[in-house]
């Protein structure tokens, strides 16, 4: 089976998402991370509603959030910390919104900030190697493996996502 | 392979649904039956069922009984469900990002601009 998760690795089309914001691009990169908890949506993965979210801004930084019970939990590191242009962190993640420790199955978030003109900054985002999730692939054995179905399948959703 | 085809065409369509991704979404947050669904999201029972079936064959879901009551939850090696999640999570969260920048440049005295631009990139299609 580990062919397939070859294949996919090749296949899974990341998210991608852009905004273009009126900071310039220091502004607009030390809201993201140093700022990261005076934005983030309500998303949390504790059992406890989300008091903070935390980006520490430095390469081997952790990302994590703190529930409103003193209680933490890691998302992920922070890989690169290249202020004001580019932030990438480790999303780890797993399928049922746990925390897994190793990080060959993390996934990546990558953070640029172009200045857009005078006080004008475009960030993009890009989240990718989603494969690196699958990697334990019971549904690769079980449901859409052989013969190409599971290759197949992400093959077709990547010419969908990119259409 | 004829069913192998049928279930990449499941997943095509379980990500371009808007209710299929909003179930997907709620499920990241535990299991759910097909009621507790129907109640909390504006479709019927039947449609629920319909598309939980829809992402049971792609592979994005799994289910198991649980007393006299069929439990769905997020296959947790449903790479495809976990993509589906962080594109809607993402997306909300630059709008959020953009608002707050909006807001700062404000607080900053700068000339601020009318309103940021979102643009989203290999979403939903």
């Amino acid at each position: 089976m580990k062919e397939h998760n070859v294949v996919a690795s090749q296949v899974v089309e990341p998210v991608r998402h852009a905004v273009t914001v009126p900071l310039a691009s220091d502004a607009a990169f030390r809201l993201f991370t140093t700022d990261f908890n005076s934005w983030w949506p309500a998303h949390h993965i504790g059992e406890a509603d989300l008091e903070k979210a935390i980006i520490e801004p430095a390469v081997g930084g952790r990302w994590y959030e703190r529930g409103v019970d003193g209680s933490e939990c890691d998302w992920g590191e922070v890989l690169t910390y290249d202020p004001p242009s580019r932030i990438v962190l480790r999303w780890q993640l797993d399928g049922e919104w746990k925390y897994d420790a190793d990080p060959a199955h993390g996934s990546e978030v990558e953070v640029t900030f172009t200045p857009d003109g005078p006080g004008r900054t475009k960030v993009q985002l890009e989240h990718r190697h989603f494969e690196r999730h699958g990697s334990q692939g019971q549904a690769v054995h079980d449901g859409v493996g052989g013969d190409g179905g599971w290759a197949g399948l992400l093959q077709l959703y990547a010419d969908k996502a990119v259409a | 392979m004829g069913a192998y085809e049928e279930n990449g065409l499941g997943a095509l369509g379980a990500l371009g649904d808007r209710t299929r991704q909003a179930i997907v979404e709620r499920l990241v947050n535990g299991p759910c039956s097909v009621g507790d669904l129907a109640s909390e999201l504006p479709v019927s029972r039947p449609a629920v069922s319909q598309h939980l079936r829809v992402l049971k064959d792609a592979g994005l879901v799994v289910d198991e009984a649980a007393g006299t009551r069929r439990v769905y939850r997020i296959n947790p090696d449903g790479v495809l469900a976990i993509r589906a999640y962080l594109d809607r999570m993402w997306g909300h969260a630059l709008a959020s990002f953009e608002a707050a920048a909006i807001r700062a440049a404000q607080d900053g005295g700068s000339d601020p601009e009318p309103a940021g631009t979102l643009d989203e990139q290999g979403g939903q299609t």
